[in-house]
């Protein structure tokens, strides 16, 4: 609903500021944020907005397709074996009451997604052909318009393409609403609402990328994924949770596409310079397979490579097609190259550090309903901590609690409206990045200088992952230095302005990411959180999470005790 | 890696910089698309897939081993037929039935 519209002029150019409402805001129409629009229109008559950045059609972690679903209760499995798997993976500091609502919903989800139009592969009996224990094979390249297409067909959702939200309107720790801009529309937004979902997904562009050059962008994360959400949340006071437990993807050199798909694909083992098998030497849990990666080549064995030699001309064909549907540009590199896989092993190589809380348990700490420690703010997808492994249909799991949560929280709960003090402070600020400036600088510039501090001092890939609280100083004070820098930054249009709040957004991720590496006093996982200064694993102490909450400033680290299996957590204190 | 827009080829329907994560594809002022921003493409290939006079190109930057062929497709029904020409002018077809899935 529109509230008021008006023009305006800065500097002889037109401008307009918006004020909406609705009762659900989603922010990112990405995997979870769609879920969650479609789960409330299926539960109630709210009426709902989706911010969305880009446009929901071709967005977020979705927008090229994707290969597999990686999670699913297969035949004679069981949720809680989902559980297990994932609280190996992560050496036991996961949420058990996320992972288990999350894993009784998988299937659900993974049949509707068919419903809605997803191929998903099957036997002559009409069952799911699963692809190892927990994935199904699948044709995903248009997962995101299947989606998109639901949703846009839903008559209480409305949706907003290119606005970019940058900022939540909290007051005692209650949300109302937020702020954001409209890049394409040269508009500034106030949207309110009694329940806020936040699934903007992980952030990228943390750590100097493997290939930053022309190709900077070729990363496996999304480059526009820039973690806003974890920001607007460290903002606004919310706790967050295991950001030290960075997410680094073993990946194709180069084009860095996944590997998933050779792995269990076609089988291929990891296999170094000398032809030696080398991923029993390290164990089998994600972390531990790109440290060995890292390992063998710090040791004199690389380049590692996933051993393809010798597979059939048929599994060539396969390989290249399902690459298409996914990651394109490693077919190309395979046709280009006149090298397919059967006849060149494919290198591998780990990738810059991301925090994305859909594959390890960085994110906002919630309750067992997804509520974030703010009230009326609701975590899905990348963005919700504390159950790592979530994939596409964790994702769309978590959207369905968040929204299932919303949905019951406004029956008995209105927000405030945001006042014109604040909305006027808001545009005041986007008006100081699209004024005059005597800065020299750009965002380009300083997120330059980011990515390069958190790569040197921060555990990048300069330093085969590895860090000491020494460097960890070090990388805090820069990145402060640079989040002042970015004050006086200057904005030519709106998408500039998104710019600047992107590098702005990046440096708060970049600062509670350090303060929680600096935290953790032990290395649990291998090239995730290698702390050189303490080097062991140490149960005794660290058999904890690691939070963290922004107060007066300073970012106040909270230790707490396992959430086990059977139980569920209330936010209480 | 990036893409190319051929001014020549675009109709200026928009719908490439309709669907592009990064809003990086802008219209000129003769409504010809053209990418604004190409060393921030992620590779995605969405507006190739969205162009009706298959306008658009990618191809891998020098930096990651790309040696100058360009890609796109074309799509007849269920078909998305990827097209990837190589600098001698060789021309490679693989065609994907989007009703099947993946083999691996
Ligand atoms: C390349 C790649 C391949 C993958 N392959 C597989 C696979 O084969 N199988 C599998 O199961 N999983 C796969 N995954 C994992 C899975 O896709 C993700 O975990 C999941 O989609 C995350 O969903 P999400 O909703 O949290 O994030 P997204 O789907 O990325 O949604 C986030 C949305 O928020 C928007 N947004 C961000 N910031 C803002 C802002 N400030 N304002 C407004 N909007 C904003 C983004 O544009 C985006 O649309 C893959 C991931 C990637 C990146
Ligand atoms: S390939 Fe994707 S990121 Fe690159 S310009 Fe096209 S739509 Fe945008
Ligand atoms: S989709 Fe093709 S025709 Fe349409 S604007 Fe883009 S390049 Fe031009």
């Amino acid at each position: 609903m529109l509230i008021y519209s008006q023009k305006y002029e800065i500097f002889g150019e037109a401008m307009n500021i918006e004020k909406l409402k609705t009762d659900i805001l989603i922010i990112g129409g990405g995997t979870a944020g769609c879920y969650a629009a479609l789960t409330v229109s299926e539960n109630s008559e709210s009426k709902v907005i989706i911010c969305e950045k880009a446009n929901i059609k071709r967005s977020g972690c979705l927008a090229a397709g994707v290969n597999a679903l990686n999670a699913y209760i297969t035949d004679g499995r069981t949720p809680q074996n989902y559980v297990d798997y994932c609280k190996k993976d992560a050496d036991g500091i996961v949420r058990e009451d996320l992972l288990i609502t999350m894993s009784e919903r998988l299937n659900a989800v993974t049949h509707r997604l068919e419903q809605l139009g997803l191929v998903i592969l099957k036997d002559e009996n009409g069952n799911y052909v699963a692809r190892g224990n927990r994935n199904l094979k699948i044709n995903g390249e248009n997962i995101k318009p299947i989606l998109a297409d639901a949703v846009n067909a839903l008559e209480n959702v409305t949706v907003l393409n290119r606005v970019n939200i940058t900022s939540l309107d909290v007051k005692n720790n209650r949300v109302n609403g937020a702020f954001g801009i409209g890049i394409e529309n040269d508009t500034v937004y106030a949207i309110e609402a009694d329940a806020v979902i936040i699934a903007t997904g992980g952030a990228a562009g943390l750590y100097k990328p493997n290939n930053p050059g022309f190709s900077r962008h070729k990363m496996w994360y999304p480059p526009f994924n820039t973690g806003a959400g974890y920001a607007m949340g460290i903002l606004a006071g919310a706790e967050m949770t295991t950001f030290e437990m960075r997410f680094i993807a073993l990946r194709c050199k180069d084009t860095i596409a996944p590997t998933g798909t050779l792995a269990q694909g076609v089988g291929a083992k990891q296999i170094n310079s000398l032809g030696e098998v080398y991923e029993n030497r390290y164990g089998l849990t994600t972390s531990e397979r790109v440290y060995g990666t890292v390992n063998e080549n710090q040791e004199g064995r690389g380049p590692c490579y996933l051993r393809t030699e010798g597979i059939t001309p048929q599994q060539d064909e396969s390989l290249i097609k399902a690459y298409l549907n996914m990651a394109p540009s490693q077919t190309l590199k395979w046709i280009e190259s006149g090298k397919m896989p059967s006849g060149q092993n494919v290198e591998i190589e780990g990738t810059e550090p991301y925090i994305v809380g859909g594959h390890t348990a960085s994110g906002f700490w919630v309750d067992t309903g997804r509520a974030t420690t703010v009230k009326g703010l609701y975590a899905a997808g990348d963005v919700s901590g504390g159950a790592p492994q979530k994939y596409v249909t964790g994702a769309l799991a978590e959207g369905e609690i968040a929204a299932l949560s919303a949905v019951e929280f406004i029956k008995n709960s209105k927000a405030e409206s945001i006042s014109e003090e604040s909305f006027n402070a808001y545009i005041a600020e986007t008006e100081k990045f699209l004024g005059e400036s005597s800065s020299h600088y750009t965002a380009e510039q300083l997120e330059e200088a980011m990515q390069t501090v958190m790569d040197n001092y921060a555990g990048g890939i300069k330093t085969n992952y590895r860090f000491n609280e020494k460097q960890l100083d070090i990388a805090d004070y820069k990145i402060r230095q640079l989040y002042r820098l970015s004050e006086n930054l200057h904005a030519e249009d709106f998408q500039e302005l998104m710019y600047i709040y992107e590098l702005r957004e990046r440096l708060t991720v970049c600062r509670t990411l350090i303060a929680h590496l600096k935290a953790r006093h032990e290395t649990r996982w291998h090239s995730f959180a290698e702390n050189l200064d303490y080097p062991e694993k140490d149960d005794k102490n660290w058999f904890k999470y690691v939070n963290s909450r922004l107060e007066n400033g300073e970012i106040k680290i909270i230790l707490r005790d396992i959430v086990s299996g059977g139980n569920t957590y209330e936010h209480n204190n | 890696m990036s893409i190319t827009i051929d001014r020549n080829r675009c109709i200026g329907c928009g719908k490439c910089h309709d669907v592009c994560p990064g809003t990086l594809i802008k219209l000129d002022t003769d409504k010809r698309a053209y990418i604004k921003y190409p060393r921030d493409c992620w590779g995605c290939t969405s507006c190739i897939k969205e162009c009706p006079v298959y306008a658009i190109r990618f191809y891998l930057g020098a930096d990651i081993g790309g040696m100058g062929s360009l890609v796109h497709t074309e799509k007849n029904g269920d078909i998305l037929n990827w097209i990837i020409e190589s600098p001698d002018g060789k021309i490679s077809e693989i065609p994907i039935n989007q009703k099947e899935s993946n083999k691996y």
